[in-house]
């Protein structure tokens, strides 16, 4: 089976990351919306997950594969450890944007 | 014999436990009899010890352990008694046996009749082991711990704060001297590697290298500094009037008979290095002299009885000091024996008095008590006849050796001394005539209430009259047994003995004689004929008013040495407790304001804490990898 990498080329995959990192980050910040935010965050972990998969690839290593499972099972607890925090935060607030999140004010 | 001398000095200090542990537990009637016989006790067992070193001659010594040792220099815990402090042994117990009892009256009715007894107590063993001590550091415990009787039992009417001032001021003019003691001992360690008392004498017998002399005769100066504290002498005399705060015993007791008299022990303990120093001898002399002069000019003007005697004090130990600087240590032994039994006996006169007045001492409210307190009265007269160098009466023949050693070796030394004894038998005579004659002049209640005092204090008063009437007997002059009984303890010194009489001699007696009776004299036509009063303290002028003011030394003293003093304390206060404050605080204030303005930025909103995040990440990924 010809290497993916050979097809398409290994700089478009770092391209693809940076591109996915950068609409997380600004999904991120230009969002109220919790839920939102939190999905930008998934894509950032994502972005960094494909690129560990890539330069796996590349270097012809499958320590960097096994570690995005790892990395993959971490987020799905965090996921939902996330949205229960989130569906908390709504039954107490009544709303999730966090603008009126502000109890934690010092 | 060895134990009854641990046992002479344990006793006080048992009776001072006893007393300070039980506290108000104790009655006061048990309190004042177990300080008294402790006391007494430790008198009988002095009488013991005296005798023993009469009969054998030879010095006891007790040693009880090493108290400190360096590489090859020791101080042992150790008391030496040889001929001469057997004698202070014998009239510290025996003076303190008789000033207890006397004081089981005398403070009837005080809140704090136990405490005053166990201090009293504490004070005499300390006097103990001053006076037994074998080394300069045991004498030091002694100084110290008499200094500190003296301290609590002159403030021992806390609630007036003049009396506490008065304490403090005897203290602190102590800690100068003690500072003088100090160092005088350091110099004789280093010189001589030892400060025991016998070592130190052998050693010096041996011959001293005349590199070493100026050094040495630092040390003396400095040892002398100590005494002219604890003893009184210019200038640090000016606490020993104030002393007169503490109850009439206390200063018959330490402040009269024993603790002042400290520092001519220590002089005279040290005989043999003192001679080796010529030129802190004159000093001696000379300040001795002066110091008896001065006091005896202040003593012309008093009106405090109290104050009269304290004068009258300093002026004596001015005598004695007179008479150590001259090298004459056993005529200044003499006379500190004889000034302890009359001065005592007027301290104790006086207490009597002011007991009887109901605690007036200004002898303007007083008078015509001779008709009330006969015994006070007569035993008074005794004693100021004694101090005025009247025959038979002892307080002549310890003064006319002191005067006749003077003229053997100064003329100007014997003409200040003659002037301070005429003086002396004036003011004497004045207190004399002012308490005890004429018309009483206090209130009607006061006149009442007139009384003898009781047997307890009467009793003392007599026996302390007959020792002043007959001490004298001791050194006849011409035939001394002080000076023959003496004689192992100190080196001699035969300039300053001048024991062939001749009709120098009987020519300077008579002189001595007729300068008392001028001074009396004077006294009788002006306070007793002509019943003359001192006016009040405003309406004096002139030189009145001056030695009223006791030459205005205190306020000299205020100004030369507390304003200065106070004035440094004002700049520290004002310029370096600021800056040291306020760099000190100014770190405080600065974590503090650090903190309330870092404060600010977590504000609650998390729209700022991802914008922080995003940015850091960038600024990092900036650094590492695109710089």
């Amino acid at each position: 089976m010809e290497n993916v990498l050979q097809i398409i080329g290994v700089e478009n995959y770092i391209y693809l990351a940076t591109l996915l990192f950068a609409v997380g980050a600004f999904g991120l910040l230009y969002r109220r919306n919790a839920i939102v935010m939190f999905m930008s965050i998934e894509i950032m972990l994502n972005a960094a997950n494909l690129l560990l998969v890539v330069f796996s690839n590349y270097h012809q290593d499958a320590s960097g594969q096994v570690f995005v499972f790892f990395s993959m099972a971490v987020a799905a607890a965090e996921v939902a450890i996330g949205l229960a925090i989130l569906v908390s935060i709504y039954r107490n607030m009544g709303s999730i944007d966090i603008d009126k999140l502000k109890n934690l004010k010092g | 014999m060895e134990l009854s001398i641990l046992i002479t000095i344990i006793l006080p200090l048992v009776g001072f436990l006893l007393l300070f542990l039980g506290g108000r537990n104790i009655s006061n009637k048990l309190s004042g009899s177990i300080a008294t016989l402790t006391v007494t006790a430790s008198f009988v067992l002095s009488i013991l010890i005296f005798t023993s070193i009469k009969n054998t001659g030879k010095p006891l010594r007790i040693h009880l352990f090493d108290w400190m040792q360096f590489a090859n220099f020791k101080i042992d815990f150790a008391f030496h008694i040889d001929q001469l402090n057997a004698l202070w042994l014998l009239f510290v117990t025996g003076i303190g046996a008789l000033i207890h009892w006397y004081s089981t009256s005398y403070m009837k009715g005080d809140d704090d009749y136990n405490k005053f007894f166990s201090y009293l107590n504490l004070f005499v063993f300390f006097m103990l082991v001053l006076v037994s001590g074998s080394n300069l550091m045991m004498m030091f415990i002694g100084w110290e711990g008499v200094g500190l009787c003296s301290y609590l039992l002159i403030g021992f009417w806390h609630k007036n704060q003049a009396f506490n001032d008065a304490a403090k001021k005897a203290f602190i003019m102590n800690r100068i001297g003690d500072l003088g003691f100090l160092i005088g001992a350091f110099i004789l360690i280093s010189l001589y590697n030892t400060i025991d008392f016998v070592e130190l004498r052998q050693l010096t017998e041996h011959g001293t290298s005349l590199a070493a002399l100026p050094l040495l005769g630092g040390a003396t100066l400095a040892l002398f500094v100590a005494a002219a504290g604890k003893s009184a002498q210019i200038p640090l005399y000016t606490w020993l009037p104030d002393a007169m705060a503490g109850p009439t015993p206390v200063s018959a007791l330490i402040h009269a008979a024993t603790m002042v008299t400290a520092g001519i022990f220590m002089i005279t303990r040290l005989n043999f290095i003192f001679d080796l120093t010529p030129d802190t001898q004159t000093v001696i002399a000379v300040v001795g002299a002066l110091t008896s002069l001065l006091a005896a000019s202040i003593g012309l003007a008093q009106n405090d009885i109290k104050k009269v005697l304290a004068y009258s004090t300093v002026s004596q130990l001015g005598l004695m000091f007179l008479a150590i600087g001259l090298g004459a240590y056993e005529i200044a032994v003499f006379h500190v024996i004889t000034h302890a039994f009359f001065k005592a006996c007027l301290f104790l006169g006086s207490g009597s008095v002011i007991h009887a007045v109901g605690g007036e001492q200004d002898m303007r409210h007083m008078g015509g008590l001779k008709k009330y307190m006969g015994i006070t009265y007569i035993t008074f007269l005794i004693s100021s006849l004694a101090i005025s160098g009247i025959p038979p009466f002892s307080g002549f023949f310890s003064k006319d050796e002191i005067l006749m050693t003077a003229f053997h070796n100064n003329i100007v030394l014997y003409v200040i001394g003659s002037l301070a004894s005429i003086m002396t038998a004036f003011y004497m005579f004045r207190l004399i005539y002012l308490t005890f004659f004429n018309q009483f002049r206090g209130t009607e209640e006061q006149k009442a209430h007139l009384h003898e005092s009781p047997k307890s204090m009467t009793t003392p008063l007599i026996v302390l009259a007959i020792l002043a009437t007959v001490g004298g007997a001791i050194s006849f002059p011409g035939n001394s047994w002080l000076n023959d009984f003496l004689a192992p303890a100190i080196v001699h010194n035969a300039a300053a003995h001048p024991h062939e009489l001749g009709t120098t001699e009987y020519m300077l007696m008579a002189v001595a004689i007729i300068g008392a009776i001028i001074g009396i004299g004077l006294a009788y036509n002006k306070y007793g004929k002509n019943k003359f009063v001192p006016g009040n303290d405003n309406q004096l002028s002139g030189i009145q008013k001056v030695l009223s003011n006791k030459f205005y030394i205190d306020e000299i003293y205020h100004a030369l040495i507390v304003t200065p003093i106070n004035w440094l304390g004002t700049v520290f206060k004002t310029i370096s407790e600021p800056l040291i404050a306020g760099i000190v605080l100014s770190f405080g204030k600065l974590a503090h304001e650090l903190s309330y303005q870092g404060k600010k930025a977590q504000n609650g909103n998390i729209g700022l804490y991802l914008f922080a995040f995003v940015f850091g990440i960038c600024a990092i990924v900036y650094y590492l990898f695109i710089r």
